[in-house]
């Protein structure tokens, strides 16, 4: 196999793991959008906020430790403890409900029958009111985050192409654990939204609000479900990707390139999510290691993304698995 | 009581519909501007120039120009840090290549570049509407700031990849460069602030605006009633686009001095302009120079309180003042969706009536 093809295939196979995370990141916006018709920019801050309680229960930092340092002049940093993975996650969800509930109550209530543009604004406060409480909660630096996921070049993949084809790919465990991962939890929504009472209640309220609250369906109780289940994508999505990268004010930008993965597959599609960004994903890597890297000087992954879901929306503007937008006077 | 309308009769209709129709506004606006020209020159120094002046006059036309795109025209866009990068890497092609002509020409032509990019990143709004065309705009964003970084002829080929404004002149003054004077700078962006203001106002009381309401309001609709759309959204993101060029062009030439794409124009700064015109007021020019105001003067204030009185590190502080900005946008929007300038206007009512409340 000549060598330049097989270069080709390993980012072509890099660019799906890839794809499959922003997919991840994807999904939260889709689950908010589909159950309330507001666009989550916060999505991504919340991947962050997650990772950042996540790391903070674990090490058994003192939230607020720095303001109340500054303010009362102490010095407490550490409980001393240090919470087990498994636990931590499970506290650092009970902390994202919390959150989903103070969302719910806080904002969105008075917020009801707005303008969507309106409530995208609102998520865009919300993502920087985030992001500050985060960094204001446990700290700023760059901090490592270690849930026992493999890391590393898988061995295997490596040493079985190498001797099928001469060359050994090199596919990251945490991509490959990343991409089951993902593909269990859309499994798990896709499910849980058909076959639960709590799943139906959630359709009903995401295909006509007034209609749900009239048989009964408790739009507050639903929507604190909705931002409670995104929370928890997001702190899958904040795992992987802290995990990958380490915790820090960059993660919230994957928000950002959920974005154009989202325009590809559709608002409202949650296989929209999947494929988009998988092609997001496979596109960019693509397109840079093809086009960007040789012939533009590199870095064409700021951008390519959507540049192609802006050309792509021109000619079909609801996405690949959108609703088609019916417009009347 | 104070503001007293008693005798203020309007014989015409050029009276009647003039921007300032109470003769008590007209003359605190008059005041405003003596004021602005012919007090404050003489009394800034370079510190009140630097953090708190420029920043606000060249904020105060970014603000204008979103607001024609988001707030008259309801086409929601997050390009801006774009665009304005757009308005400084003409200014600063122009300012090397023509070092003879005057400044008020380069910044006008700067702003006249970004039109035509904003106009062509416009382009899919036709067929792209909301939240799409929102990301849509991020596009520009991303695409203009790596296209800067990237082209060595944008920023002439210089070693560190910035760009820094030379020593230019407007009428034998000093505008550009390390020896400028406080008063001829900042003289120089409020010829622009007024300007921008005055253009803005015209034109979203005229026929050009009351398209773009008309298409904010509902874009089906007022095609039918023959907006073309086409036009009218075009029209707004050139006008949105020169505006936010001249901004681009003055707060690197006259502000800054040097830049470095990223920095100066990343997607923070988009942001920032957004949430000026949502705490001002969508849809108002004084809401533009309000929302400017207060994003310019809260990190000044927040500083000298946090930093030089209770003796906070700074990035606590930093991190507070994100908590505040993004709390207030929502509280805003939550409580007084039209902004700063719809709690001013109430206060105007509340004034005319005062003390006899009905």
């Amino acid at each position: 196999m000549p060598e330049q093809l097989a270069f080709t295939i390993e980012v072509f196979l890099n660019g799906l793991m890839a794809g499959v995370l922003y997919a991840l990141v994807a999904l939260g916006f889709v689950l908010i959008y589909k159950a309330s018709g507001i666009f989550n920019y916060a999505q991504g801050v919340m991947a962050l906020f997650a990772a950042l309680t996540l790391v903070g229960i674990m090490d058994g930092q003192v939230p607020f430790s720095h303001l109340i340092n500054a303010i009362l002049g102490t010095e407490v940093h550490h409980f001393g403890w240090h919470v087990p993975a498994f636990l931590a996650i499970v506290l650092t969800m009970v902390v994202m409900i919390v959150l989903a509930y103070c969302v719910q109550r806080f904002v969105f209530r008075y917020l009801v029958g707005q303008e969507p543009i309106i409530l995208f604004m609102a998520t865009i406060g919300l993502a920087y009111f985030l992001e500050g409480v985060g960094d204001l909660m446990w700290g700023s630096e760059i901090k490592t985050l270690d849930v026992g996921l493999p890391q590393g070049i898988n061995i295997w993949i490596d040493e079985f192409t190498f001797d099928a084809t001469g060359y050994g790919f090199f596919i990251d465990n945490l991509d490959i654990v990343a991409s089951i991962v993902a593909a269990i939890l859309v499994i798990g929504l896709v499910m849980f939204a058909q076959y639960t009472k709590q799943g139906r209640a959630m359709r009903a309220v995401a295909d006509d609000h007034q209609a749900a609250l009239s048989v009964g369906v408790s739009l507050n109780f639903i929507w604190i479900l909705v931002w409670s289940l995104a929370g928890f994508v997001a702190l899958v999505a904040g795992i992987m990707w802290g995990a990958k990268s380490g915790v820090q004010f960059s993660l919230s930008l994957i928000a950002l390139k959920a974005l154009p993965v989202l325009m590809l597959g559709g608002f409202t599609s949650i296989p929209g999510a999947i494929v988009g960004g998988l092609i997001i994903g496979v596109g960019e890597k693509l397109f840079e290691f093809l086009i960007g890297a040789p012939f533009l000087g590199g870095a064409t992954e700021n951008w390519f993304a959507y540049m192609l879901a802006l050309v792509f929306l021109v000619f079909r503007p609801q996405g690949l698995f959108g609703e088609k937008i019916i417009e009347r006077v | 009581m104070f503001y007293r309308e008693a005798g203020d009769f309007n014989t015409s209709y050029a009276q009647d519909q003039q921007t300032f129709p109470i003769k008590f506004d007209r003359y605190r606006y008059y005041l405003v501007l003596f004021v602005a020209v012919f007090v404050i020159p003489f009394m800034v120094n370079d510190y009140w120039v630097n953090s708190l002046f420029l920043p606000f006059l060249i904020y105060a036309i970014a603000a204008i120009g979103l607001n024609i795109l988001v707030g008259y025209c309801g086409q929601v866009s997050l390009g801006t840090g774009g665009f304005m990068a757009v308005g400084a890497y003409a200014c600063y092609k122009l300012m090397t290549a023509m070092p003879e002509v005057s400044m008020f020409i380069h910044v006008l032509l700067a702003g006249g570049i970004t039109a035509a990019v904003g106009a062509l990143f416009g382009l899919p709004s036709l067929r792209i509407k909301g939240f799409y065309l929102a990301v849509a705009t991020l596009a520009a964003q991303f695409f203009l700031v790596w296209l800067f970084n990237r082209v060595p002829w944008f920023y002439n080929y210089s070693a560190s990849g910035q760009i820094s404004a030379p020593e230019r002149d407007t009428f034998g003054i000093l505008i550009t460069g390390p020896n400028t004077e406080a008063w001829a700078t900042y003289m120089f962006c409020l010829i622009f602030t007024v300007g921008s203001a005055l253009v803005a106002r015209n034109l979203t009381r005229g026929s050009v605006g009351r398209k773009w309401m008309a298409i904010r309001d509902m874009d089906i609709a007022a095609e039918i009633i023959g907006v073309n759309p086409l036009r009218a959204k075009l029209t707004a993101f050139a006008v949105s686009s020169f505006f936010i060029g001249v901004s681009g062009a003055l707060f690197f030439a006259i502000y800054l001095g040097a830049v470095e794409v990223g920095e100066a124009f990343g997607i923070t700064k988009s942001f920032l302009v957004l949430f000026m015109i949502i705490i001002g007021g969508l849809g108002s020019i004084f809401g533009s120079f309000a929302g400017a105001a207060f994003l310019v003067l809260l990190p000044v204030l927040l500083k000298i309180v946090g930093v030089d009185w209770l003796g906070w590190p700074t990035d606590i502080v930093a991190h507070l003042q994100l908590v505040i900005v993004g709390g207030l946008i929502v509280i805003f929007l939550i409580a007084e969706p039209h902004g700063l300038a719809q709690l001013w206007r109430v206060a105007k009512e509340k004034l005319r009536l005062w003390p006899f409340p009905h």
